[in-house]
């Protein structure tokens, strides 16, 4: 087995980093762990690495992922993937941190391909929950939401509603609520920013963070690999939040919570 | 102190590109203010994928925070979107390394590595809430000095500094660090009795203590206002680069920049003797690094940084005496294989390409030479002594190893300048092309034009450049040539920014006015096509009562005062006089690493010495001067003694 797949976050500043950027950042990381990659053959040779779906500049992540095939074979050994995840987060910049490292079982399908829908969070100002709901009823409500892209020079017409698969307020921050929706990544990845430009009066959604990726296993949705640094997450994700949430209130100062929790704390300066 | 972060953090989202203003490079120092100390704020007044890579600025980071009692940080010029957006919300210009205010550093030190930044360096200090005339200044208020290939004729930027420094840096800002902490410990009472200590430092011009006379609209001197400023101010020149291997931790920025890749100085200064050459002449003498100081700069730098190319800077790379050595051993010390070399400003023959075969084993994609002139002739009035044989035979060389596109950089509207000269450029094209036919399929020429620009410490500062329209209607000489030559792709720079960085290039203090005028008129970023609007200038020109035929087109005569005669590069003014008389009779002179010195003034005239590791001329020729075959020679040269 010569494949393996990554996990990883991106977190803080760098998360204003492009998506092509990143992969620049990660040739380079993997040289200075010299982690040792295959290239492609012929005039031009490139690492072979594949990233899975773009990442909006300027969006945090707790679910990022990545195949790389190595030069060598590897043992499907705990000790050898986490020496390697070891490595490559001592030659990552800050901000960017490996959660797990596993083999990619031979033949499996890409990334691009396997991933069907999101997870994401994010934060309206100035709402509060009732008037957050009210218009999350409205998107849920309508049988189609259609916007149009120009793309490759043409204009297309798409409705974002199909792509809406949950959406819900799941607690109140300190200038408004946050909010949690599952969205479809076929057969484009609708991200949060443009589903509230759709909305009317439009929306500007902050502290955009992806919480998953999710591919289907027949019937049942499965991350591509978990998050070895956390408990799996759970249909009770949005009780722990809500709790967390009261948390920051109460004691007003986000910094102060446990590491645990951090993900409420992650619009915060991080200098 | 105080950060914008939080703030700033808010309108990334809408702006271009915001991994310009987030810092976070692998290399990064983190800040250690204190009151005690003295801030620097290092501003490259463009964009950060420009300004990043800036060898200079990185040198002076790393020295100053190596100081105790000092700390610097780094500012990028902030695209149009990011300003609108500060000016909106309220916010000034920042560091990228701790989003701090540009107003809270003692010092705003500014790289100028080109006449049309100017206006933004206006911007900056506008955003920063910094006054733009150092006469409006509070003591409280920072101290603006700048660096950089410009700054040999400060006068057009002469009423926004308080001081600019001429040559080396590596010395020169602990200097204006202990004069500047001084002052912060006494009671910063005057900002004038600073600045008259500043002008007394070696290599730094304070123009507030320099007066200019002017008889009937011209200049006649600029002479200094107080007893201990010094008449002349001589630039500063460190003598041994091996003592300066900097910079030790080059920054790795988080999002792509021009030149991305690992940047080790070879040497500094170079004896060429190009006479439209202004780095060539004010840099000199030459100062080899030694060549295991730079195979270790390599091997360390590739192991920190992941890059997986390196490029051996200098003026002319192989030129470097330790050339062959070095990347050679470069090339066997990478275990991965995948490590390229490049070599920027090659030199034009055969063996330059020998060693371009070398390192490029996998990727022949394009070369680029830059024969500067198409005609013999015309590389004799100019001292680029590229003979037509040596060319062939590198174009030769190049093709038949596998080479399939060739670029050429040549200047129009040189001194002497003929149509017949000016056609040569492409006739020299074609001919690269029919020789590239004996080897390859398609094979294909790339001619890159700009137009020539004089500049001060140069054989042609006294040259009158040519006028927009005419180097507009040689352009369209070359353009209808090239559309009929098979295999000749034709680029040119646009004429129009040629007559703006003619007008500052070799302006006086009146200029000043000129550039406030064009920034008030919203033209930033002057060196971008999308914003550079020649209108601006001229109207500003006008408006000012100042003349392009006076400031840019005129030739300039050997007795009159030249705003930047109270400053010195070292170079004697006769040497520089005498090589325009010599450039006009198309009479070459050789580089004097190989030849008996001809005391043009450099070296001699500060005590120092060329620094090469050997005193053989590298292999292969000297450029058609015939010094290739010369057996050594006595030359005045130190040895760096590491090399054989």
């Amino acid at each position: 087995m010569k494949k393996i797949r990554i996990r990883f976050s991106k977190k803080g500043k760098i998360r204003f980093i492009s998506h092509r950027d990143i992969a620049r950042i990660w040739e380079r990381a993997l040289r200075k762990a010299q982690i040792k990659i295959a290239y492609s053959e012929g005039f031009s040779p490139r690492p072979k690495i594949s990233f899975g779906l773009a990442l909006p500049t300027g969006n945090e992540s707790e679910a990022e992922y990545l195949d790389l095939e190595l030069e060598t074979l590897i043992k499907n050994d705990p000790d050898e993937l986490d020496e390697i995840k070891q490595k490559i987060n001592s030659a990552l910049p800050m901000g960017l941190e490996v959660q797990s490292v596993a083999i990619k079982k031979e033949g499996s399908e890409s990334l691009q391909q396997s991933v069907t829908s999101c997870t994401w969070q994010f934060d309206l100002h100035g709402y509060n929950t009732d008037e957050a709901n009210q218009w999350l009823e409205k998107i849920l409500e309508s049988s189609e939401i259609v916007v149009e892209r120009e793309r490759k020079g043409k204009v297309v017409v798409e409705d974002l509603r199909k792509q809406v698969i949950s959406i819900e307020v799941i607690g109140e921050t300190d200038t408004g609520v946050r909010v949690q929706a599952d969205l479809g990544t076929k057969p484009r990845t609708l991200r949060p920013s443009e589903l509230l430009a759709a909305s009317n009066p439009p929306l500007k959604a902050r502290n955009v963070c992806r919480m998953n990726q999710w591919m289907l296993q027949g019937d049942e949705r499965v991350e591509p690999l978990l998050n070895n640094d956390a408990p799996a997450p759970s249909a009770r994700l949005a009780d722990v939040i809500r709790r967390e949430l009261k948390n920051v209130r109460t004691n007003g100062q986000a910094h102060e919570i446990g590491p645990s929790q951090r993900r409420i704390s992650r619009s915060k300066t991080k200098t | 102190m105080s950060s914008i972060w939080p703030q700033l953090e808010e309108i990334l989202d809408d702006v271009q590109k915001p991994a310009r203003y987030i810092g976070c490079e692998d290399g990064v120092i983190t800040p250690q203010h204190h009151p005690s100390k003295v801030s620097w704020l290092l501003t490259y007044p463009d964009t950060y994928e420009v300004g990043l890579p800036n060898q200079g600025l990185q040198i002076l980071y790393e020295i100053i925070n190596e100081r105790s009692d000092a700390v610097a940080e780094r500012a990028y010029a902030p695209w149009t979107d990011m300003a609108a957006a500060l000016r909106e919300h309220k916010l000034p210009f920042f560091s990228v390394d701790s989003h701090r205010p540009a107003k809270e550093f003692d010092i705003l030190g500014f790289n100028l590595s080109a006449e049309l930044v100017y206006t933004n360096l206006l911007e900056c200090l506008d955003l920063a809430d910094v006054p733009i005339h150092t006469a409006n200044r509070e003591p409280d208020d920072p101290f603006v000095i700048v660096g950089g290939h410009c700054t040999y004729n400060p006068e057009p930027i002469a009423d926004f500094i308080d001081a600019a420094v001429l040559g080396d840096g590596e010395e020169v800002v602990s200097d204006i660090t202990e004069t500047i902490l001084r002052w912060k410990n006494s009671d910063r009472s005057s900002r004038e009795s600073i600045l008259r200590e500043l002008a007394t430092i070696p290599g730094v011009y304070v123009p507030f203590a320099y007066t200019p006379v002017y008889e009937k609209q011209e200049l006649i001197s600029i002479s200094p206002r107080f007893p201990e400023t010094p008449e002349i101010v001589e630039k500063r020149t460190i003598s041994d680069l091996a003592e300066w291997p900097y910079p030790k931790q080059q920054l790795v920025p988080l999002t792509e920049v021009v030149h991305d890749r690992l940047n080790v100085e070879v040497f500094r200064g170079c004896t060429r003797g190009c006479r439209f050459c202004q780095a060539g002449m004010i840099t000199r003498p030459v100062r080899e690094r030694p060549a295991d100081q730079v195979r270790t700069m390599i091997n360390e730098g590739i192991r920190r940084t992941g890059y997986d190319e390196v490029s051996l800077t200098s003026l002319s790379t192989a030129d470097f005496s330790g050339i062959e050595e070095v990347v050679k051993n470069t090339l066997d010390d990478s275990d991965c294989g995948q490590l390229s070399v490049s070599l920027p400003s090659l030199r034009v023959d055969a063996f330059t390409v020998g060693i371009a075969a070398e390192i490029q084993r996998a990727r022949r994609t394009g070369l680029t030479f830059a024969p500067e002139a198409g005609s013999w002739r015309m590389r004799q009035v100019i001292n680029k002594l590229i003979s037509e044989e040596d060319l062939f035979a590198a174009v030769e060389s190049a093709y038949s190893q596998g080479w399939r596109r060739m670029k050429l950089y040549f200047l129009t509207g040189l001194p002497t300048e003929t149509d017949e000269d000016t056609e040569a450029i492409i006739e020299m094209a074609q001919k690269c092309v029919e020789v590239g036919r004996t080897h390859q399929k398609s094979p294909s020429v790339t001619v890159s034009v700009g137009g020539f620009v004089p500049k001060p410490f140069t054989p042609f500062q006294w040259f009158g450049q040519n006028t927009e329209k005419e180097l507009h209607r040689k352009i369209r000489l070359l353009r209808d040539k090239a559309k009929s030559s098979r295999g000749v792709q034709f680029k040119w720079h646009d004429t129009r920014a040629s007559v703006a960085e003619g007008i500052i290039s070799r302006g006086d203090r009146r200029i000043g006015a000129v550039i406030e005028e064009v920034w008030r008129s919203g033209g930033v970023f002057q060196e971008w096509s999308e914003h550079f609007n020649l209108q601006l200038w001229t109207e500003a020109m006008e408006k000012h009562g100042l003349s392009l035929d006076d400031y840019v087109y005129r030739h300039r005569t050997e007795h009159e005062f030249l705003p930047w005669d109270h400053l010195s590069a070292g170079l004697h003014k006769d040497f520089l006089w005498q090589e325009w008389r010599d450039a006009l009779d198309a009479v070459g002179l050789e580089d004097c690493r190989w030849t008996p010195c001809y005391d043009c003034g450099a070296c001699t005239g500060y005590g120092i010495e060329h620094v090469v590791a050997s005193a053989q001329p590298p292999a292969g020729g000297s450029q058609g001067t015939g010094q290739g075959n010369l057996s050594a020679v006595s030359v005045p040269v130190s040895f760096t003694g590491t090399t054989s």
